[in-house]
């Protein structure tokens, strides 16, 4: 039975090695590895992509819900009455955007503006390149430098941003390309050190030391995820709050706010350009979401060792798709912040906290072993908690009582 | 504390979530084409015409004045007036209008075209289904299309309808009136002239009698119809 278990498990990992072996006698030599590499991405570009198509169904299904609408439920197979619950709107939006007619301004930057799409969605699919889906399963381990790998490509993301909004010849591309700017700079920042409390708990920037390093059991049965810790809950919260505004996520759209810059700095794109940014845009949310997991949810780990029979990618997959309902239910909550109290947030809150995490973490790790838990427990929930509250006063005045200074 | 709102926020919008599955009531909308809500009274979306016979050409209250023409804003009302005359609810006679057509692409629903109307013509309908494969032809509105009953206006206006209807009975009232007034002066006209006929013819047979009293009296009973 665990090797069933264990077989499906590892399934694409074998059926890799297999098709690999067969190609080995049929191949030239110089082919293989490119067959390898194609063999490892294909499940990438078909896996992602999907889950981007039904997480925009959802999305509209669940804000609809949200605002008490029914949501999307018509478009199902054509030409009959199955409806699917509104499940073949992706399908047919997706044809629209590839049939539509691909609108450049006069006086765009044409090369800039055809590139622009493609150089952001070509450093987001290599993040994934390095994240863990499964036991086994990276499809690119770098011992040393798997998170730094991460951040480097994931940071490229902002010259395309600019690129589009900079080509587009317009006003609203070029305020929403600066405002992204600003905004993935000022979070790049939190992001980067949050992260950085789980590389000096675990030692390694390689994302699978990371995860292994999760894999201890206390109690028998709970695996020591880096959430089940004072600075690792922290940590994760900074995380995802750094991780919406990187990837440009409600309450941190200002980039794209409809009702202010249009559509920011794809404002000038149309058709297939246009769904290249949208894609691009959630596979960067749920690159964001795998590096949370990774980090700080065990990735590929179950919660208690005695679900361990499921398979990995599973539990991957499961708690990837917990993350991006987080942040539909965050989306269909929040409203956007204003630019004064974006920036104000990143630099007056989130980057104290997580330099007061660092600290944090760094006195759990020395406290470990010689000191009771429920003391380290006590020490950390105090030395974060207090912060948070002094920290978070002022904000709560900012952001509920707004001054008028020219009006009054 | 910061986030207390947040989570508040999360709250709400997860019991929106779950309501709208198992509680129909929460939801606002209406799923469109299979179910429909009964459009309001206050709403309003095109110009029709009212009319009160069985034939909607025959019984047009439109008397092709030019009014709302005139006065609409955008200028989508072409209305051409009619050679000949027929005679109207009230039994006047009137104009019609040979053409009356109202381009709704160019329309804003402004309602001033009802608010000018002297005919309690000219009413706004609630029918919005209007979409057409043809943008210019398919949205001219002709004057068969746009001849509605009476009945119809009383349906989707009631209160309005209610008042538009007083105001035309009370023309019609008048009218009557008018044509009682005028029937009895004229009935008191014909008496005096035949008074003053048979005064004349009396005076011929007495040649004493002075020649020009039965002009006189002729003016004399006019102000009194």
């Amino acid at each position: 039975m665990a090797e069933l278990f264990q077989a499906i498990d590892q399934f694409p990992v074998i059926l890799k090695h297999w098709l690999m072996s067969h190609a080995a006698g049929v191949l030239p030599e110089w082919v293989l590895p490119l067959l390898s590499a194609a063999l490892s991405i294909t499940p990438i570009l078909a896996v992602f992509p999907l889950l981007f198509a039904l997480t925009t169904v959802v999305e509209r299904k669940g804000l609809g819900r949200i605002q008490n609408r029914i949501g999307p439920n018509r478009v199902g197979i054509p030409l009959t009455d199955i409806r699917l619950y509104g499940f073949g709107q992706f399908i047919a939006d997706g044809i629209k955007s590839l049939i539509k007619e691909d609108v450049v301004p006069r006086a765009a930057d044409k090369v800039v503006h055809f590139l622009a799409p493609i150089a952001l969605l070509i450093p987001v699919l290599l993040t994934y390149s390095v994240l863990p889906f499964g036991k086994n399963m990276v499809p690119l381990d770098l011992p040393q430098t798997g998170l730094l790998f991460f951040f480097a490509v994931g940071a490229s993301t902002e010259l395309s941003v600019f690129m589009a909004g900079w080509s587009s010849r317009n006003k609203y591309s070029l305020l929403g390309a600066m405002r992204a700017i600003a905004q993935m700079v000022s979070y790049e920042i939190p992001l980067i050190l949050s992260s950085l409390t789980v590389v000096m708990m675990a030692g390694t920037l390689s994302l699978t030391g990371i995860v292994e390093n999760q894999a201890t059991v206390h109690f028998g049965f709970l695996h020591d995820w880096h959430l089940f810790t004072p600075w690792g809950f922290v940590g994760f919260c900074l995380f995802l709050t750094a991780a919406a505004a990187e990837a440009n996520r409600t309450p941190f759209d200002l980039p794209e706010a409809e009702s202010e810059i249009i559509a920011g700095y794809f404002t000038e794109y149309s058709g297939f350009k246009f769904a290249i940014f949208f894609l691009a845009e959630y596979l960067g949310l749920f690159a964001m979401c795998g590096l949370g997991i990774t980090l700080f949810l065990g990735g590929w780990l179950p919660p208690f060792k005695f679900l361990g029979f499921i398979p990995s990618w599973c539990w991957f997959l499961g708690k990837l798709v917990a993350l991006i309902l987080l942040f539909i239910w965050l989306r269909g909550t929040l409203p956007r912040l204003r630019t004064d109290q974006l920036m104000g947030f990143a630099w007056k809150f989130l980057l104290p906290m997580t330099l007061i995490n660092l600290v944090v973490a760094a006195l759990w790790h020395m406290s470990g072993g010689a000191v009771p838990v429920l003391v380290r427990w006590a020490v950390g929930f105090v030395l974060l908690a207090v912060p948070y509250w002094l920290l978070g006063r002022g904000f709560e005045v900012k952001f509920t009582k707004r001054e008028y200074r020219f009006a009054n | 504390m910061l986030g207390t709102g947040i989570l508040k926020g999360m709250v709400e919008t997860a019991k929106n979530f779950a309501g709208s599955y198992h509680d129909p009531a929460r939801l606002t909308t209406v799923e469109y084409p299979e179910q429909r809500i009964a459009s309001k009274e206050n709403a309003r979306q095109f110009p029709m015409l009212i009319h009160d016979t069985e034939d909607p050409m025959k019984g047009l209250r439109c008397v092709a004045c030019q009014i709302c023409e005139k006065e609409c804003p955008p200028q989508c009302i072409y209305i051409v007036k009619s050679k000949d005359k027929r005679a109207d609810y009230k039994g006047q006679m009137q104009f019609y209008p040979a053409t009356f057509d109202i381009d709704i692409s160019v329309c804003m629903s402004c309602q001033i075209c009802v608010e000018v109307c002297p005919f309690e013509s000219i009413k706004m309908n609630t029918e919005f289904e209007l979409s057409n494969t043809d943008r210019f032809g398919g949205l001219l509105i002709h004057k068969e299309q746009l001849a509605k009953s009476n009945e119809h206006y009383r349906k989707i206006h009631p209160t309005e309808a209610a008042a538009s209807d007083a105001v035309l009975a009370a023309e019609v009232a008048k009218a009557q009136a008018k044509a009682k007034a005028d029937a009895e002066a004229k009935a008191a006209k014909a008496a005096a002239e035949a008074k003053a006929k048979a005064d004349a013819a009396a005076a011929a047979a007495t040649p004493a009698a002075p020649k020009p009293s039965s002009p006189a009296a002729a003016p004399a009973a006019a102000p009194a119809a």
